[in-house]
C-alpha cells in the first residue's frame, strides 16, 4: 500500500455507505469492506494524498496515478451498481484532472495559490479576446524593469502589422522582432529557475507547520503570484510575436 | 452460462464486424455466408423488408434510391455540414421534415443516420445469437478516434435503437493497441495510423504493465478508402463522358457499377503492377481502361499526404519524436495500400506491423474490451484503457469567443466547473453554449448543445452564483449538472442536442425499428431452420444407403422414421422453434447411427478423416451439426 499522509484538513471520520463502518473521510475505499466511497470534497493535492508542496516527485506521483486508475476506473464497476458507476466516473474524472494539473510545474503553481484564496490575474488567450471584443483595456501590469523594452517591442510589432497591410515584409523589422523573442525565450527560462527557488520557500514554510494567516507564508505566495504574472506576461509577448512573424503576408 | 455474453463491434463506414473472447482469444464472428465482414450497406427491398450486408450490395445497382452505403459519414452531422458529402455520394436527403437531425430517403421511406446504423448493428446482433442460439443484449461499439460528442452519441443512439445496451464506446486505434498488445505485454511507445474507408485516426498510447495510456490523438473523420474510389469515379465519368460522349453523372445504376470496378481495381493494384477496368455501361458500350499502379499512386497521393499533418500535430501534442517510437500498428483496409505503407514508414521512420488483419484488428480490441468490463481473466486482469478525448471542450463568451475548459488530449474521464452569474435584475435563466473544436470563435467549432439554466432564484443581477459541472465520462460523451449556490438549488437543465436526437426520439425508434426488424428475424430463422431441416434429412437419406443402417435394430430404425416424419411436418410451419425442436430431435435419435458410420469410415480412409472431423469440431460448441457421415460424404 501507498502511505497515505493525512491530511490535517480533511482527516475526519465518516461511515462507509456499505458496511456502516466508521472510515477516514478522504479514504477513496473503505478500509473494512473495500468498497469504493462517494467523492469528498477534496482537492487535487489530498485526493493524492499528498501536503500542499509544490516540490513533487514525478515518478511516484505517476506510480499512484496509475494505481489509482487501476482502482477508479469506470471499466472497474461496469457491473457495479448505478451508483459506484457514478462516483467511479466522477473519481476518475478528479483523479485524471488532478493529476493533469500536478505533473505541470506551472498548472500546479497556480492552483495551489488559487487554493491559497489567490484570484491570478487573467491574462489566458480567452480574456484578451474577450476582452477585445468588448472594446475594453485587457487588465494587465507590465512588470516595471520591461516597461522599456515592452514599449519598444510594440512599436516594432505595430510597424509589422503596417507594413503586413501594405502587402509587404520589412525584412529589418523582423530581424529585430527575432532577436526581442530570443531575449524573452531566455527570460522565461529564467523565470523557471526563479519559480523553482520559490518552491523551496514555500515548502520550507509549510514543512515549519506555518497556517494560513502566517506572514511569510503570505509572502512567499505573493512572490509567486507576482513571478506568474511576470511569466504570463512574457509568454504572451512570445505568443504576439510568433504570430506577427509567422502570419501570412 | 449466468453471465451474459458481451460482445465487441466494429461499426465501419465500409464493413462491420462482430467479435466475442473465446478464452483467452478474440475471435470474429462470421455471419450465415460464412463471411466475417458484413458490409455496411442497408437497402429496403420493393416489398418493404430491410436488407443488410452482402446481401444488400446487390441492390446498391439494382435499386440506388432504396439503398445506402458509408451512412456512417452522417452520423451525428448537420445538413450544412454534409453538403461536401452530397457532391461525392449518393446520399438522398429528405429536407421536407422539420428539425436538424438528417433524414435519409430509401423508397419513400426515411430514417436517421443512427436507424440505419441500427440495422447494421441488428444483423450482427443476429448472426451473434445464431451462432450462440442466445440473445445478446450488451455490446462494446467501436468509434473513431477523432468523433466528436455529436457523432458518439449518434453511435450509442444506433446501439439503443437496435436493442443493445452499450456498455462502452471505444476507440479504433485504442482498441487496436488492445489486440495487439494483449499477448505482446511489452511497455513502451506505440503509434497508430488507422486508415479506413471514411475515416483517418492516428493515436500515440504509452504502454506501461497493461495500462494503455493515450497521450494524443488526432485525425479526420471524413478521409479514408471513400475519397479514393470517388477519385477514380469521377476520372472515369469524366473518361466516359469524354470518348463514350455519354454523361452517366446522373445515372445511379451506372456510377454504382462503375464504384464497384474501381474499388476492385483499387484492391488488385495492391498486389499487381496494374488494373483493369471494364464496365458495361447502359446503351451496351463497355468503359474499358488499364490503371498501373505508378498512376495509381500519383492519383491518390494528394488524399494520403491528408494524414501527414495529423500524423505530426499528434506527435508534437505527446512531446515525441519518431524515434521515440517503438511500435508503429497499421489499421483500416486502407493500410493495404503500398503507398500508404511507404508514407508511413517515412513518417514514422520504422517498419510497422501488420501481422493481425486490419479488418478485423479492431473488432478483435473491442471484444477484448468487452471482456475486461465483463469482468475480465487472467489473461487481461492487469490490462485497463485509459484513453482521451481528442476535441477541446469550450464554452462560448461574450463576443463569440470560445473559452475552453477541456482540452483536448485530456485522459477521460475529465471534467471542469464553471461558474455562471446573471447580467439582468431578475433573471431566471441563463442559456449556455458548449461547443468542440480547437477554434478561437464559436462560429468555427462544433456546437454541441446549448443549454439553459432554468429556475434560478429572481436576485439582483450578478447575484446569483450557478456552478456548472462539465464532465465528459469514459465514452467521450459530456454530461453536464448545474447548481444555483446561494440558494442550493438544482437548476433544472434542459439539453437541446444541436445535431443530435433527444431520448424521447430514440425511444420511439426502438419500438418503430423493432416490429419491422422482429418480423425480418423471424422470418430469417426460419429460412434459416428449413435450409438445417434440409440437410439433415439429406444426410439420413444417404444414411439409408450406408452399410451401417443394417447394424440398427428395427426399434431403432422405427424410431428415426418416426422423427423424420416430425421434423418433415415441423418444417412445412412457419414456427423456427418447433423446427429447431425436431432437428435437435432427429439429430439426437441418430447419433448411433452417425457412430456407426464414423466407425466404418475411420477404418477405411484415415487422413482424411481426422482433417474432416477437425473442420467439424471447429466450427465452434454451438455450431449447427447435421449427422456427420453427410459431412464425410462432402469431403471425400
Amino acid at each position: 500500500m501507498h502511505p497515505v499522509v493525512p491530511n490535517p484538513e480533511t482527516l475526519s471520520a465518516v461511515t462507509c455507505w456499505s458496511c456502516l463502518k466508521e472510515i477516514d473521510k478522504a479514504a477513496h475505499f473503505c478500509a473494512h469492506c473495500t468498497k469504493l466511497q462517494p467523492p469528498a470534497d477534496s482537492d487535487y493535492f489530498s485526493f493524492f494524498g499528498l501536503q500542499r508542496r509544490l516540490n513533487i516527485d514525478l515518478k511516484s506521483l505517476e506510480q499512484e496515478f496509475y494505481r489509482l486508475s487501476r482502482k477508479l476506473h469506470p471499466d472497474v464497476y461496469a457491473r457495479a451498481t448505478e451508483h459506484e458507476q457514478q462516483w467511479s466516473t466522477q473519481k476518475s474524472s478528479l483523479l485524471n484532472d488532478a493529476y493533469r494539473t500536478l505533473r505541470d510545474p506551472i498548472a500546479r503553481t497556480e492552483y495551489l495559490l488559487e487554493l491559497e484564496g489567490v484570484k491570478l490575474e487573467e491574462q489566458s488567450r480567452s480574456a484578451t479576446d474577450e476582452a477585445r471584443a468588448q472594446g475594453k483595456e485587457k487588465q494587465q501590469v507590465v512588470p516595471p524593469d520591461l516597461l522599456e523594452e515592452v514599449f519598444e517591442l510594440n512599436m516594432q510589432l505595430e510597424e509589422m502589422r503596417m507594413s503586413k497591410k501594405l502587402g509587404e515584409r520589412d525584412e529589418q523589422v523582423a530581424k529585430d522582432l527575432e532577436a526581442a523573442k530570443v531575449r524573452f525565450e531566455q527570460t522565461l527560462a529564467g523565470s523557471n529557475t526563479d519559480l523553482q527557488k520559490l518552491w523551496q520557500e514555500w515548502d520550507q514554510v509549510i514543512a515549519g507547520g506555518a497556517d494560513a494567516a502566517d506572514p511569510q507564508r503570505i509572502a512567499v505566495r505573493d512572490k509567486m503570484v507576482a513571478l506568474l504574472n511576470r511569466r504570463s506576461y512574457v509568454r504572451n509577448l512570445v505568443r504576439d510575436v510568433n504570430e506577427a512573424l509567422t502570419a501570412d503576408v | 452460462m449466468s453471465e451474459q455474453r458481451i460482445v465487441g463491434i466494429d461499426l465501419g463506414t465500409t464493413n462491420s464486424l462482430v467479435a466475442y473472447m473465446e478464452g483467452d482469444t478474440p475471435v470474429v464472428i462470421p455471419g450465415e455466408d460464412g463471411s466475417n465482414l458484413v458490409p455496411s450497406v442497408v437497402a429496403l427491398t420493393k416489398d418493404d423488408r430491410m436488407v443488410v450486408g452482402n446481401r444488400a450490395r446487390t441492390h446498391l445497382i439494382d435499386t440506388p434510391d432504396r439503398s445506402i452505403y458509408s451512412v456512417k459519414r452522417l452520423m451525428g452531422r448537420g445538413y450544412e455540414d454534409v453538403q461536401e458529402e452530397l457532391k461525392l455520394f449518393p446520399f438522398r436527403l429528405d429536407r421536407s421534415g422539420s428539425g436538424e437531425v438528417l433524414r435519409i430517403k430509401l423508397g419513400d421511406r426515411t430514417f436517421t443516420p443512427p436507424e440505419i446504423s441500427a440495422y447494421i448493428l441488428l444483423q450482427l446482433k443476429a448472426n451473434t445469437e445464431r451462432y450462440f442460439h442466445a440473445p445478446i443484449t450488451k455490446a462494446v461499439i467501436t468509434v473513431p478516434a477523432y468523433f466528436n460528442d455529436a457523432q458518439r452519441q449518434a453511435t450509442k443512439d444506433a446501439g439503443r435503437i437496435a436493442g443493445l445496451e452499450v456498455l462502452r464506446l471505444v476507440n479504433e486505434p485504442t482498441a487496436a493497441a488492445l489486440a495487439y498488445g494483449l499477448d505482446k505485454g511489452k511497455d513502451g511507445i506505440v503509434a497508430v495510423y488507422d486508415l479506413g474507408g471514411g475515416t483517418f485516426d492516428i493515436s500515440i498510447l504509452k504502454l506501461h504493465e497493461g495500462i494503455f495510456e493515450v497521450i494524443a490523438t488526432n485525425g479526420d473523420t471524413h478521409l479514408g478508402g471513400d475519397d479514393i474510389d470517388n477519385l477514380l469515379i469521377a476520372i472515369a465519368l469524366d473518361d466516359i463522358a469524354g470518348d463514350l460522349k455519354l454523361d452517366l453523372r446522373r445515372n445511379g445504376a451506372a456510377v454504382q457499377a462503375i464504384r464497384k470496378a474501381v474499388i476492385e481495381a483499387k484492391i488488385a493494384l495492391s498486389s499487381q503492377s496494374t488494373a483493369k477496368l471494364n464496365v458495361e455501361l447502359p446503351g451496351g458500350k463497355r468503359y474499358q481502361r488499364e490503371i498501373g499502379r505508378e498512376q495509381f499512386e500519383q492519383l491518390i497521393e494528394p488524399i494520403i499526404q491528408k494524414t501527414v499533418a495529423p500524423s505530426r500535430q499528434a506527435m508534437a501534442d505527446a512531446k515525441i519524436k519518431p524515434e521515440d517510437i517503438d511500435e508503429i500498428v497499421l489499421v483500416g483496409g486502407s493500410t493495404r495500400i503500398p503507398r500508404v505503407r511507404a508514407l508511413v514508414k517515412e513518417l514514422f521512420r520504422r517498419e510497422p506491423h501488420t501481422e493481425l488483419n486490419p479488418d478485423e484488428v479492431v473488432a478483435l480490441g473491442a471484444a477484448v474490451q468487452a471482456h475486461i468490463l465483463a469482468g475480465g481473466s487472467k489473461a487481461t486482469e492487469d490490462m485497463l484503457l485509459l484513453d482521451v478525448t481528442p476535441l477541446s471542450l469550450g464554452i462560448e463568451a461574450m463576443g463569440g469567443v470560445v473559452a475552453k475548459i477541456i482540452h483536448r488530449n485530456s485522459t477521460i474521464p475529465a471534467s471542469a466547473t464553471e461558474h455562471f452569474t446573471t447580467a439582468v435584475e431578475g433573471q431566471t435563466n441563463v442559456a449556455i453554449h458548449v461547443l468542440q473544436g480547437e477554434r478561437e470563435l464559436a462560429s468555427d467549432c462544433r456546437s454541441l448543445a446549448r443549454f439553459d439554466l432554468k429556475g434560478i432564484p429572481p436576485m439582483s443581477a450578478g447575484l446569483p452564483r450557478i456552478e456548472v459541472k462539465f464532465l465528459i465520462d469514459a465514452n467521450g460523451i459530456l454530461h453536464v449538472s448545474a447548481r444555483e449556490q446561494r440558494s442550493g438549488k438544482e437548476a433544472q437543465i434542459e439539453v437541446k442536442p444541436t445535431y443530435g436526437l433527444t431520448d424521447q426520439q430514440v425511444e420511439d425508434m426502438i419500438l418503430a425499428s423493432f416490429d419491422h426488424a422482429q418480423e425480418d428475424f423471424r422470418m430469417r430463422q426460419v429460412i434459416e431452420a428449413r435450409v438445417e431441416a434440409d440437410n439433415i434429412l439429406l444426410a439420413l437419406e444417404k444414411g439409408r444407403n450406408n452399410p451401417a443402417w443394417q447394424q440398427l435394430s428395427g426399434d431403432e430404425k422405427h424410431r428415426i422414421a418416426g422423427l423424420e416424419e416430425e421434423l418433415k411436418a415441423a418444417k412445412s410451419g412457419d414456427d423456427y422453434k418447433s423446427i429447431r425442436a425436431a432437428i435437435d430431435a432427429l439429430n439426437e435419435g441418430t447419433m448411433h447411427l452417425a457412430e456407426l458410420m464414423m466407425d466404418s469410415v475411420t477404418s477405411t480412409i484415415q487422413g482424411q478423416t481426422m482433417s474432416g472431423a477437425d473442420r467439424t469440431v471447429g466450427q465452434g460448441p454451438t455450431a449447427p451439426h447435421p449427422i456427420a457421415p453427410a459431412e464425410f460424404e462432402h469431403n471425400r
